[in-house]
């Protein structure tokens, strides 16, 4: 049985494999997790790292599977995230407001993103880069004019559905408190991580359908050559306004999902060019034009991002006496070395860490 | 003597391997032509003496000098012009200015130039207009004057008669007629009459690989073989 | 048959158009219709004044990124870090040379803003240097990996300012002669602004002069069209690029330097807000060419100024519907390098 793949697909490598395996070992822990790390801090991280998974995975989609570079990503991640913390702030926490939040987010980024497609998908791809840079940023300033709606620099809190309050009780014994096991406490916060990964992970089932269906492969095509696929007869602008819409609409689900985990929503958490830059860092180095890299990325750049600037604070206060070395090691730079590894892995390993991976034991 | 020789290039563009072991002698003086249907690897082939692709293997050879590894713009500084068949001109720049910029130092040798204005009398009148204005005629007369410019060694040129009305291919033929009295020419042509007046020696070229070379008189007497190898262009 | 006469009508009309300077005269027009809605000549004259003034310095910023973009179809997502570097470098110099700035003598106030923005030239030009053989080189003609890699070198770039200056602000000083303003009849002018806007029209007329007057500004007009064919007639384009790309980046460099003096007040966000704007320019403009990015600076920086006064709180969006407007008319921009 275990022979049967890889004798059907020649492609197989070990390589490969081993990036499956990470992936599935990836979605265990997270699924575990609560139970696994059971401190407040590691279950954030585990919940960022499911919504960026998404977020990444849904960026992958334009830029790994159709060669479509756009820095409007965050934007519609936005949406979706205001979006939900706006209509839970003036209807209550219930999810008639979620809902209500999530499906307005989608609309205003099918909107959006078809205008944008529209307009400029048929212009040179530097243009379209360009144009979304400008646009995301206008998003940006509005969000922070639009105080009335949107709380401005402050940003929005709300309360979620009860079901998801950390005082909520899941399970109560006989006595009335709340059940434990394994330690962990079964009440709302535990919920809340539950529905964030049951959400991430039905979202990003949904774009493995997508890159593997028919139009997956128009994608690619597309992507290779786009000449040639529009003489194929593929209305090129037209598949590429629609997976301009489709991840539009994922990033907006995301931003609805982290909105509803984090209870608060503000221009650092849901619009900020900080956010696109981590996804781009994160497809980079995971690997582009594999959802399996998203997962690889967004792991361990969230990991860095919460534990590497412990490791670079206290490099910097042992080196306090070399110039130059605290500033560039104060863990506020950790940007930079990022920034590096990042220009590195694109000059020599454009295929990031899943693709050089899947390579590997490749006969050829 | 041999001025240009290729042995057994190979040249890929992307992953499709367009030549498979080309070699040719181009000899000193005359129009060596070179014959072949659409995507035989004419193109590539002119290419690939310029530099503007590289062969990943076998040798050009000019003037006994392996061109490997030079830049194009040094491979034209050894005095090989190239008039491509888009004809390269600058649309923006007038005409003046696109056959300036073909100038070693930025002056006009005046006899070449009075010579190019008797060969091409258009480009003298239109001396100061944007080269976009041109028709396809007078382009395709200022990418040769522009080759001419300057005294060259070589001149590769790709389909100089394509798409042009007749009366104008009769003034190219007398053009390049004139040309060759100085210079070696390397033609490639789909017209099969205007080849055969110019040529002297002739190749042709097909799937990439040299399939029949010679002189132009024996193969344009031998119908037969024409028919064979250009079953195509001789309609 | 309406249409046809209409069109008939308007044939003239065009022609007309076309030869006072077809796209030319949009600023002027724009020039017009605000003069009409804002009513008061002297708020006129000194809103036109401003957006001529942040035109030119937006002209600075934006040219190089054009030119190297028309040249070598290279778009430097980190064209910016150029202009942050500029302000920086100018305002540090200027802040060190502070005792000629503060001294009693034209001439050394003079010179120290001369060796404040020939620091940040002299930047510009090693930077670019730096950045085009080691960043760009190995991505030419790669569209995806140059946004990726520039992207990257962007925010090592920012990360380096800040390392190297702090995140809080920074004042900018101004010599006395920069300061002030002059009277005409009852429309005041701030000096700095047509300090700008001439240092920017001088740059205008030097690369108009490179560009149109020099053999190398005639070999890079050829190579924006054709640069194989440039190497074909016996040219280093290759070499022509690091020069070029080094003069960009100075130009930005230049531009940065400028809005520093103007700001007076920097923070290492300025190249990222002034990114999108110099963008914005480069579209409307077109890609490539220089009389464009005047064109599409002087344009940005009139409706900023004039929608800032008439409708502020459009003022942000108002670059952005512009680029629309203009996008939907001319798709590659009012006046691109190749026709």
């Amino acid at each position: 049985m275990t022979h049967a793949p890889s004798l059907a697909s020649p492609k197989q490598t070990w390589g490969a494999l081993t990036v499956k395996l990470l992936v599935l070992l990836v979605a265990a822990l997270l699924l575990f997790a609560p139970f696994l790390f059971q401190d407040t801090r590691s279950i954030e991280v585990a919940a960022r790292i499911c919504v960026f998974i998404v977020l990444v995975a849904s960026y992958d989609v334009l830029i790994g599977y159709t060669g479509i570079v756009s820095f409007a990503h965050t934007m519609f991640f936005g949406f979706g995230a205001y979006g939900a913390a706006i209509a839970l702030r003036t209807m209550g926490p219930g999810w008639d407001a979620i809902a209500l939040g999530a499906s307005v987010g989608c609309v205003i980024s099918i909107v959006v993103a078809a205008a944008i497609g529209l307009l400029s998908l048929r212009v040179k791809a530097i243009f379209f880069a360009m144009i979304t840079l400008a646009a995301a940023s206008v998003v940006m300033v509005l969000a922070s004019q639009l105080s009335q709606i949107t709380g401005g620099e402050d940003g929005i809190t709300y309360k979620t559905p009860a079901v998801f309050k950390t005082a909520y009780k899941l399970l109560v014994d006989d006595h009335g408190k709340v059940v434990r096991w394994f330690g962990v406490k079964i009440n709302g916060k535990l919920a809340a991580y539950y529905f964030v990964y049951a959400s991430c992970f039905a979202l990003f089932l949904v774009m493995l359908r997508l890159v593997g269906s028919p139009i997956g492969t128009v994608l690619k095509a597309i992507r290779e050559n786009e000449a040639r696929a529009e003489a194929i007869g593929y209305r090129v602008v037209a598949y590429r306004t629609f997976v301009f819409c489709f991840s539009a609409v994922v990033a907006s689900l995301a931003g609805t999902i982290y909105a509803i985990w984090l209870k608060y929503t503000g221009p650092k958490t849901a619009l900020s060019f900080t956010i696109m830059i981590d996804i781009l860092l994160m497809v980079v180095i995971g690997g582009m034009g594999t959802m399996w890299g998203a997962v690889i990325g967004a792991v361990l750049l969230v990991l860095a991002q919460y534990y590497l600037r412990d490791l670079m604070g206290s490099a910097a206060e042992a080196l306090v006496n070399v110039p130059l070395a605290p500033q560039v090691l104060a863990p506020d730079r950790w940007l930079f070395w990022l920034g590096i590894i990042f220009i590195l892995l694109v000059y020599n390993f454009p295929k990031g860490i899943a693709g050089t991976l899947a390579d590997k034991g490749a006969s050829r | 003597m041999s001025l240009l020789s290729l042995n057994a290039i190979e040249t890929a563009i992307g992953q499709y391997a367009v030549l498979h072991q080309v070699s040719l002698e181009v000899c000193e003086g005359g129009v060596f032509v070179l014959l072949g249907r659409n995507g035989a690897g004419k193109t590539t082939t002119l290419r690939s003496i310029m530099g503007l692709w590289r062969p990943s293997a076998g040798s050009v050879v000019f003037q006994g000098q392996d061109m490997r590894g030079l830049h194009t713009a040094e491979i034209a500084r050894l005095g090989i012009a190239y008039v491509p068949e888009s004809m390269g001109i600058f649309g923006g720049l007038t005409v003046e200015e696109n056959l300036i910029l073909a100038t070693r130092n930025g002056r006009f040798d005046q006899e070449r130039l009075k010579r190019i204005w008797q060969l091409f009398p258009a480009l003298e009148r239109f001396w100061s207009k944007q080269a976009w204005s041109l028709s396809g005629g007078q382009k395709q007369m200022l990418s040769v004057a522009r080759a001419i410019i300057e005294p060259r060694k070589l001149i590769l040129v790709d389909e100089p008669t394509k798409g042009l009305a007749p009366a104008i291919v009769d003034a190219m033929m007398e053009a390049f007629r004139d040309i060759s009295q100085t210079t070696t020419i390397l033609l490639v042509e789909q017209n099969f009459e205007f080849a055969k007046s110019l040529g002297r020696d002739m190749a042709v070229i097909e799937d990439g690989r040299v399939v029949h070379t010679g002189s132009m008189a024996d193969f344009a007497r031998d119908t037969a073989l024409q028919n064979r190898l250009l079953s195509l262009s001789a309609s | 048959m309406g249409q046809t006469q209409q069109e008939g009508a308007l044939e003239p009309l065009k022609s007309t158009l076309q030869r006072l300077g077809g796209v030319n005269l949009l600023p002027f027009a724009v020039a017009v219709i605000a003069f009409v809605l804002i009513g008061a000549p002297s708020s006129w004259v000194t809103l036109t004044v401003a957006g001529l003034a942040m035109g030119m310095m937006l002209f600075l910023m934006a040219s190089g990124l054009s030119l190297i973009f028309g040249l070598m179809d290279v778009l430097n997502f980190g064209h910016s870090a150029f202009i942050s570097f500029g302000a920086f470098v100018a305002a540090s110099v200027l802040a060190w040379l502070g005792g000629w700035l503060g001294a009693d003598s034209l001439v050394l106030n003079a010179l120290a803003v001369f060796c404040a923005f020939a620091a940040a030239i002299l930047f510009g030009l090693a930077g670019g240097w730096f950045f085009e053989v080691v960043i760009i080189k190995p991505v030419y003609r790669d569209h995806l990996r140059q946004i990726l890699i520039t992207m990257g070198a962007l925010i090592v770039a920012e990360q380096m300012i800040l390392a190297l200056w702090g995140g809080s602000p920074m004042t900018v000083p101004r010599p006395a002669f920069l300061t002030g303003s002059i009277l005409l009849g009852d429309v005041a002018i701030e000096v700095y602004r047509i300090f700008a806007f001439l240092l920017g029209l001088a740059v205008y007329l030097a690369l108009y002069w490179l560009l149109n007057r020099s053999r190398l500004g005639l070999l890079i007009r050829a190579g924006v069209e054709d640069r194989e064919m440039v190497e074909a007639l016996g040219f280093r384009i290759d070499r022509l690029f690091v020069g070029v790309f080094m003069l960009g980046s100075a130009l930005a460099a230049l531009g940065g330097a400028m809005w520093a003096g103007y700001e007076t007040l920097i923070t290492p966000a300025l190249g990222g807000q002034m990114m999108i704007v110099v963008f914005i320019v480069v579209i409307i403009g077109g890609l490539g060419s220089v009389e464009g990015t005047l064109l599409g600076a002087i344009m940005v920086g009139l409706v900023a100024n004039y929608v800032g006064f008439l409708a502020p709180k459009l003022a942000l969006a108002s670059n952005m519907l512009l680029m629309m407007a203009i996008l939907m008319w001319r798709p590659n921009g009012l006046r691109p390098a190749v026709t």
